[in-house]
């Protein structure tokens, strides 16, 4: 039988990531462009995954592209939401996932799944606050790289509460915790608990059962996950994937396509 | 300085045809020309110097009609505006005049229409009012609404009060209580109208009004036919007919002229919805009237039909008597408790067969939207579909985005896809 490649393209806000995936089982090629869409970073990611396995657009069975930008390309064979495509490749890494939290740059889901599928979801409304960006408007604040913030997030001794209700207001009470001479690392243990404290409230409409894994790019801030946890009173689970997964969803769900259509 | 040159325009290419819009059906002309007859019957009034009133959608409009008073509705009109898209302008007025964005943006709509601030919307234009008619079983921010305008005019303002209803049903106590101010209003606008009141014309009315909310209703039941022969989005255009004119007979016959119609197209198959019914959902809330357009684009792309919403229904007054008139006004969607307003929805997610529930957090109704993440993990847990939110208005287009609501509608479509592929094994 014929090897099939397919590629999925996550479009989002703040980054490009793309995934090809051989016969739905192996991730052979990934990249990650940190701009979204209305950007090159579309196109950029596009050729950095196609090109460092020497591939072409064509040797793909299926392409599938997903994310806030997913409408933008309109030469791939199929679209579909990030919902659906997070959910999947959290199931692909955690096959006995039941929740997934997937904080992005502008937008926050928790997404419910039963055998690997998506049965119910809660997005955010219209509010940074929890967000990706609240998190980078906050290390601009504090003037440290927003990649380092769980690090110092560990060395915290004592946590300064931070509003969850607006990300203009946490801002001015982060400048006004900085005038009072606050620890930065105290302020963003605080940060981080605001951002989970807004999440677990979208988690229990949609209900939150073992095991939760967390996806998306604030994943990767160790800071984040463990207030999470200590919120949500569950151990969440995370991946060196996690920017990847609505990618390899995609990937995934395109070579569910491309078999069917064999 | 050097004269502009004139030219003759470039020849254009020709524009390709426009497609000629299907003419309506006698039901649905007859439900339009209802609804500008009471606007066209306001300027009358207006101009032959006799009294215009405005009154709040869920007033008993059998009162006024009685009497033989021209009224005119500002929620009709603020909606009207909305979707010409002319909503925003008027929200900005209101909010230059020093009213809060946060407030109804039907409200904002109507205190600058209020104020002078004249639409573009030459077919919800309306005459000034010389008194109004406020009924708070809709929502609270109604009295204050309506307090300005009586005070912006200097004009009497008639009220009543209904109790918010912590019960499913409605104590005999409320009922007395409404009845009272029922009777007051009546005198009032007898002074108003410088005429008795005619209990054998009221009889007369209410008759028209419960035939109206008989026929609109049963137009209503024609989306539990699988497929629907009609569009849900559809009623959100008729209700203009049940919120403006309820209490007369033409609205009554026009409702049944549609239900007619329906009723033919259930025989032949034939929908007025423009795609195949693949799921059917239920809208919940006010629609956002300047989004229309963006609104049912990712449901048509999908094939989503809107069968079920509770807030047409919710126009149907059937009542036996005055006391029953009382109690039947005392259940509107935001004057009942959680319990009532679940049993409804549910009731009619099961009847109408729904696949699936999208409810719209509406910045302008904060009472309804309050309610909703609980009515949502309920709907859930009862009726095992997939329920979707997204964040709009129902006036002022400043709050909602398009591709916010493109995703959650493609998250609920994937979701009942998962679903529906669950029930079958």
């Amino acid at each position: 039988m014929d090897t099939i490649y397919t590629l999925g393209i996550d479009v989002g806000s703040t980054a490009s990531k793309c995934v090809i995936l051989k016969d739905g089982k192996e991730i052979i090629s990934k990249s990650l462009i940190p701009v979204g869409t209305g950007t090159s970073g579309p196109s950029r990611a596009i050729s950095n995954v196609l090109d460092s396995v020497n591939m072409k657009k064509e040797d793909m069975a299926y392409i599938l592209a997903t994310g806030y930008g997913r409408n933008s390309i309109d030469w791939v064979d199929q679209q579909m939401s990030e919902l659906s495509c997070h959910a999947r490749g959290a199931y692909f890494v955690f096959p006995d996932v039941h929740t997934v939290i997937d904080i992005g740059g502008q937008d926050v889901k928790v997404i419910q799944i039963e055998n690997g599928a998506m049965v119910n979801f809660q997005m955010n409304d219209k509010c940074a606050a929890g967000t990706g960006r609240f998190l980078d408007v906050m290390a601009r604040v504090l003037e440290v790289n927003v990649k380092d913030l769980g690090m110092l997030a560990a060395q915290s001794t004592k946590r300064v509460a931070i509003s969850s209700t607006c990300t203009v207001f946490a801002e001015s009470e982060v400048i006004s915790q900085l005038a009072q001479g606050s620890d930065k690392c105290d302020i963003i243990n605080g940060i981080h608990h605001s951002v989970a404290a807004r999440v677990v409230g979208l988690a229990h409409r949609v209900g939150v059962r073992d095991r939760v894994v967390m996806t998306g790019g604030v994943a990767q801030n160790s800071g984040v996950v463990s207030a999470l946890q200590e919120e949500l009173g569950h151990q969440v689970y995370t991946t060196p994937l996690a920017q990847y997964i609505g990618a390899l969803g995609a990937a995934l769900f395109a070579w569910q396509k491309a078999t069917r259509k064999k | 300085m050097a004269e502009i040159e004139k030219t003759a325009p470039a020849a254009q290419p020709a524009a390709p045809a426009k497609k000629p819009k299907k003419p309506p059906t006698p039901g649905v002309a007859a439900l339009r020309k209802v609804v500008s007859d009471v606007y066209a019957a306001a300027w009358e009034a207006k101009k032959a110097g006799r009294p215009v009133g405005w009154s709040s959608s869920k007033f008993p409009c059998e009162i006024a009609e009685t009497l033989d008073l021209a009224v005119v509705y500002p929620e009709n009109q603020a909606a009207g505006i909305a979707a010409q898209h002319d909503g925003e302008r008027l929200c900005q007025a209101a909010e230059d005049m020093g009213y809060d964005a946060d407030i109804c943006g039907y409200a904002r709509i109507s205190l600058a229409y209020s104020a002078g601030v004249e639409t573009t919307n030459v077919s919800r234009q309306m005459p000034q009012p010389d008194f109004v008619l406020c009924c708070n079983n809709i929502c609270n921010c109604m009295t204050k609404w309506y307090e300005n305008i009586a005070r912006m005019h200097n004009i009497p303002l008639i009220m009543i009060d209904v109790p918010y209803n912590n019960t499913t049903h409605v104590d005999d106590t409320y009922v007395a209580y409404i009845r009272g101010q029922f009777d007051d209003a009546i005198k009032q606008l007898e002074h108003i109208a410088g005429k008795k009141f005619d209990e054998k014309k009221f009889e007369k009315v209410c008759g028209n009004a419960n035939r109206t909310a008989k026929a609109w209703l049963k137009v209503c039941n024609y989306l539990q036919y699988q497929p629907s022969p009609m569009s849900g989005f559809d009623l959100f255009n008729h209700m203009a007919d049940v919120v403006t004119a309820r209490g007369k007979v033409q609205t009554a016959e026009a409702f049944e002229l549609l239900a007619t119609e329906l009723e033919e197209n259930v025989k032949e198959g034939k929908s007025t919805l423009p795609f195949p019914e693949k799921y059917r959902i239920m809208f919940e809330g006010i629609p956002c009237w300047p989004e229309l357009r963006a609104l049912f684009k990712p449901l048509k792309t999908n094939g989503l039909n809107v069968t079920a919403v509770v807030y047409a229904p919710a126009f149907g007054f059937v009542y036996d008597g005055l006391d029953d008139l009382c109690r039947a006004y005392c259940k509107a969607p935001n004057s009942v408790c959680i319990e009532q307003g679940v049993d409804w929805r549910e009731g009619i997610c099961r009847e109408n067969k729904v696949d699936g529930v999208l409810v719209h957090y509406n910045r302008s109704c904060k009472p309804w939207s309050g309610y909703m993440p609980e009515m949502q993990r309920r709907f859930t847990e009862d009726l095992k579909v997939p329920c979707v939110a997204f964040d709009g208005d129902q006036a002022d287009p400043r709050n909602f985005n398009d591709a916010q609501y493109e995703t959650r509608v493609q998250g609920l479509v994937e979701a009942m896809e998962a679903n529906k592929a669950a029930k079958e094994g």
